[in-house]
């Protein structure tokens, strides 16, 4: 038989995946940095249910559970999932959204490879519809936290959801940028005024544009070792940046400038780590760049006009079912063809 | 849009802007080389082996037909098989000695499945056979070709096209550009690279003798930057040789592919429905121009080649090899095999294939063996779902969507996979080898383009005989309306003059019986074969009849029909409307199927006498022919009844 060729040169699954937690890595320092260690524990409950539940759903499946473990995908998605979530998220909520993110639209599906929609982003999704007021209850950047929990006081809040006696919860969270500026501009503010206000920072929110910045240098980090495609980043932030400038040169006032919208929210994230999944996304190159546009479109939009503060995830989800579509009719031309 | 992409794309990873002789192709992966293994010695010239088993088929074409008999002594260089048909290469002999064997033996083939192979023990002597070189100078292009066709010269890069056909003028096409592949961008083979090393000079010469029969203007040698010391040898050598330029392109597998090489050296993309000679390009290896040159200055026939033995054995190195060398001599050559070797790869490790045992010998195929080990080349590990992570597509060297590809073939959907240019896959391994799931892609396509295939002929089978069968049904509905006309007719005139008839008839077939013997001698052979195969269809209802009248019951008639026809799909229908046939013919028509036979008889003698072979029926299957033969006697006997009517009626 002719099982050529012989040799291989690839960096097997797990080992993309390992670089994409690798790259993960300087996030979440900088997260643990600014909202305290809680986040640690919310990535460990999450991996942790991740794991339980993708081994249990294979053995149910009757799939080799080793090799689908070993590959990493699920810790990833728990990842993914971890960070998106508010840092003081109760346990419970974690545990949902990972069994939500590997049973239901990882495994059922059929497992790794076979999932249309981003596992992480189904979990989130769902959890922002089921709880939205906990899944907008972030806490306030500990540089400006009027009191400071420590951590064993935030391992004490996910697992008990009670804080020290001394300490109430309004003095630990605060609004985010993009969630505060969507009320104060329903209040008729204006944009300049708004962005007076403590919790913006220099580029976006005040202390979570590091976090940002980090996942930015993860990202570079996994262009540089050829894991994601230039193509999903660059066709993101281009065309975040290019709809916000327009709408921003329109009526400044009412909108923000464009560097605001790629260091809010989960910008970044979105352009490196959860457009580049690449089971969900489109293969061919002309496809990644109108996917990852769609995908900043529709995050403007719910972002400015939706009803919730942040869009990536109902961004990624809507166009991931344009995926097919996009395939289709981007194929690229083929040697010795004419274009078709 | 795209230029937009591949600018972006070129910007972000860093590669330089490409030159203006070379143009880049999409994809491409870079396989250690291996190369310095089997280059640091030179080619060496292995001894003659104790025998000598060569391959009918070392070739793409038809079989070559065998001119010598098993205790024949032949000399070397003595034509052994001669091309049979146009695409075809004749075999000659390696080295003077006799013929011992001509039967079926394992060749190097993936299926491992025997072919027909001649044998030469050996004697030693070496004693080549009177050598006819040609000045092709002075000589007319047509003849050259000719020549050619007898030189038992194939492509030496491993695709073993027959050489005269790709030399000879189609009428069609001028081919101003000759390109000489020397890309040799498999790993660990490096034939071509030693034999550019130490016989450029006879390689350009060659070149020249392909260039005039081409009428080609200029000459592209392509090479792979890996290969400094040909890169000067050929450099130096073709200065001699007006118009023609070595171009160096970037060692990026598959650049030695043909279509490949000619974008990369010429810029010329060939349409995928079209031959490189369409756009005025012809490929050629450096060794089959070597071997061209050769031939026509010495008058050597294909009798051996440079093969690179690597991999696990003791001293790789290159060797001149005798086609028929069995491999065993040649790995002793190479110093034997180191502990563990298991498996012995022909080609390359990209797109080489596992050779079914160690006894084989080395073919016009072969380029390079590469003895192996478990360590060298690893079983790939249980290949894992694909993630489409497009790596695949980013290597693919003919821009095709292998996670696609793969999709179909896997789920069977081959129609998708076609649409999606399954068929211009050329099966590099590009994909394979970059796949992070270790999925064997280039299995799935090779399954999925023969999956194809059978089913398109299999599609053009049923085509055809359904076509047969609607003809068939529409013949037979015709010949019942005419067979109830005339039976009408008949029943109407023949009444009155009853007595009369029955003497004349049996007179009117004598008559025609004699008539008839005389005809076939002047009718055409197609005439001629169909009634052949009508006193074939006679003589078996002849037979038919016969059985039934023994059995006695009408209910077993089918049987020993059944048994007679050959095995064809539509049988049982077939069976049934030669029952009715049959049972109508013997109802309403004995006399006529008398005078039927004496009339077939005759005219079996006289085609017998004539000596005009069938020949139309015989291209055609037993099945086709037996069907032809039963269409044909019915129609006749259909046609004799109403001549029959028509005389009757006259009378």
């Amino acid at each position: 038989m002719n099982r050529s060729p012989y040799i291989t040169d690839a960096p097997t699954v797990s080992i993309i995946m390992l670089k994409v937690l690798l790259a993960l890595i300087p996030g979440i320092f900088a997260y643990v940095w600014i909202y305290g260690g809680g986040i640690l524990v919310t990535i460990s409950l999450a991996t942790i249910t991740a794991l339980i539940s993708e081994a249990a759903l294979l053995k149910i499946r009757q799939r080799p559970i080793r090799p689908s473990l070993s590959d990493l995908s699920a810790v990833v998605t728990a990842w993914l999932l971890a960070l998106a979530l508010p840092p003081l998220a109760p346990w419970w909520l974690v545990v949902v959204g990972t069994l939500f993110a590997i049973v239901i639209a990882k495994q059922l599906y059929g497992g790794l490879g076979y999932n249309p929609f981003n596992p992480a982003m189904v979990g989130y999704a769902v959890l922002l519809i089921s709880f939205p007021i906990i899944m907008t209850k972030w806490p306030a950047p500990l540089i400006l936290a009027q009191t400071k929990l420590g951590f064993m006081d935030q391992l004490h809040f996910i697992f008990s959801n009670t804080l020290p006696a001394n300490i109430k919860i309004d003095a630990v969270t605060s609004a985010t940028p993009l969630d505060y500026l969507k009320t104060q501009l329903m209040l008729k503010h204006e944009v300049s005024s708004i962005s007076q206000a403590p919790i913006f920072g220099v580029w976006g929110a005040k202390g979570g544009e590091f976090v940002t910045a980090a996942y930015l240098l993860g990202g570079l980090y996994l262009l540089q070792q050829r894991i994601i495609s230039w193509h999903l980043p660059t066709a993101f932030l281009g065309t975040l940046a290019a709809m916000s400038l327009v709408f921003y040169a329109i009526n400044p006032a009412h909108f923000t400038n464009p560097l605001f919208h790629l260091m809010s929210g989960a910008s970044m994230l979105c352009a490196f780590f959860i457009i580049t999944d690449p089971v969900s996304g489109p293969t061919t190159p002309r496809g990644k760049l109108y996917f990852a546009a769609g995908v900043a479109v529709l995050t403007y939009l719910i972002r400015v006009y939706g009803g919730y503060p942040d869009g990536v995830a109902f961004a990624v989800l809507l166009m991931n079912m344009c995926v097919p579509l996009i395939d289709t009719h981007t194929q690229p031309r083929v040697f010795g063809h004419t274009k078709n | 849009m795209n230029s937009i992409i591949q600018f972006a794309s070129k910007l972000i990873r860093g590669r330089t802007e490409e030159t203006a002789d070379i143009h880049k192709f999409h994809g491409g992966v870079h396989p250690d080389g291996h190369k310095q293994l089997s280059t640091t010695s030179p080619i060496a010239k292995l001894a003659i082996p104790q025998k000598l088993v060569l391959p009918l088929r070392q070739h793409v074409g038809y079989i070559p037909k065998v001119k010598v008999q098993v205790g024949d002594h032949v000399l070397k260089g003595q034509m052994l098989a001669e091309a049979e048909g146009n695409v075809s290469a004749a075999i000659h002999a390696p080295t003077s000695g006799t013929v011992t064997a001509i039967s079926e033996a394992v060749i190097p083939h993936p299926s491992g499945l025997p072919d027909m192979c001649i044998t030469i023990t050996p004697d030693g002597k070496d004693e080549w056979t009177t050598l006819q070189p040609i000045d092709w100078r002075n000589t007319d292009k047509q003849t050259l070709v000719t020549n050619l066709r007898s030189s038992g010269i194939v492509g030496l890069g491993g695709a073993t096209f027959p050489t005269h056909i790709k030399v000879r003028a189609d009428g069609k096409s001028q081919v101003h550009t000759l390109v000489i592949n020397a890309a040799e961008c498999e790993p660990y083979i490096t034939c071509d690279d030693m034999l550019m090393r130490e016989r450029a000079h006879e390689i350009v010469k060659g070149m020249e003798i392909v260039k005039y029969l081409l009428n080609a203007e200029k000459c592209i040698i392509g090479i792979e930057d890996n290969k400094p010391e040909a890169i000067a040898t050929m450099t130096e050598a073709s200065m001699a040789l007006p118009g023609t330029s070595v171009k160096v392109v970037p060692t990026l597998y598959p650049s030695g592919d043909a279509r490949r090489l000619i974008h990369l050296v010429s810029g010329i993309e060939i349409p995928h429905d079209k031959r490189s000679t369409d756009v005025g390009v012809q490929v050629f290896n450096v060794a089959t121009v070597l071997a061209i040159y050769r031939y026509f200055t010495f008058g050597e026939p294909a009798i051996d080649r440079i093969v690179t033995i690597t991999g696990s054995v003791n001293s790789p190195q290159n060797f001149e090899v005798l086609f028929g060398t069995p491999l065993q001599t040649l790995i002793d050559a190479a110093g034997g095999v180191q502990a563990g070797t298991n498996h012995y790869i022909m080609g390359g490790p990209m797109m080489g294939f596992d050779l079914p045992t160690i006894d084989v010998p080395i073919t016009k195929a072969a380029n390079c063996i590469i003895a192996a080990t478990p360590d060298l080349f690893a079983p790939p590990p249980p290949a894992m779902p694909c993630i489409r992570c497009a790596r695949c597509a980013d290597a693919c060297p003919v821009n095709l969507q292998p996670q696609e590809l793969y999709w179909f073939s896997k789920s069977d959907n081959f129609e998708k996979a076609r649409d999606y240019n399954l068929f211009d896959c050329i099966e590099c391994g590009c994909c394979t080898y970059v796949c992070p799931s270790n999925i064997p892609l280039v299995q799935y396509y090779r399954y999925a383009k023969s999956e194809i295939i059978s089913a398109d002929k299999a599609k053009e089978a049923a085509d055809l005989a359904r076509e047969r069968n609607e003809f068939r049904l529409a013949r037979i509905e015709r010949e019942k309306m005419e067979r109830a006309q005339k039976h009408a007719e008949r029943a109407a005139s023949s009444k009155a003059e009853n007595a009369k008839t029955e003497t004349a008839k049996t007179e009117e077939v004598k008559v025609e019986a004699t008539g008839a013997a005389e005809k076939p001698v002047v009718s055409t052979g197609t005439d001629d074969a169909k009634k052949a195969a009508i006193a074939a269809a006679i003589e078996r209802a002849k037979a038919l009849k016969a059985a039934a009248a023994q059995s006695g019951d009408t209910q077993n008639k089918p049987e020993p029909k059944a048994a007679d026809t050959s095995k064809t799909i539509d049988k049982p229908a077939q069976t049934e409307d030669a029952q009715a046939k049959a049972e109508q013919a013997k109802k309403d028509k004995q006399a006529l199927i008398a005078a039927a036979i004496e009339r077939a008889k005759a005219q079996k003698l006289a085609a017998a006498q004539a000596g005009v072979a069938p020949k139309n029926v015989e291209d055609a299957s037993p099945a086709v022919k037996a069907e032809i033969s039963e269409i044909d006697a019915i129609r006749e006997k259909a046609k004799q009844a109403v001549k029959a009517h028509d005389s009757d009626s006259e009378a």
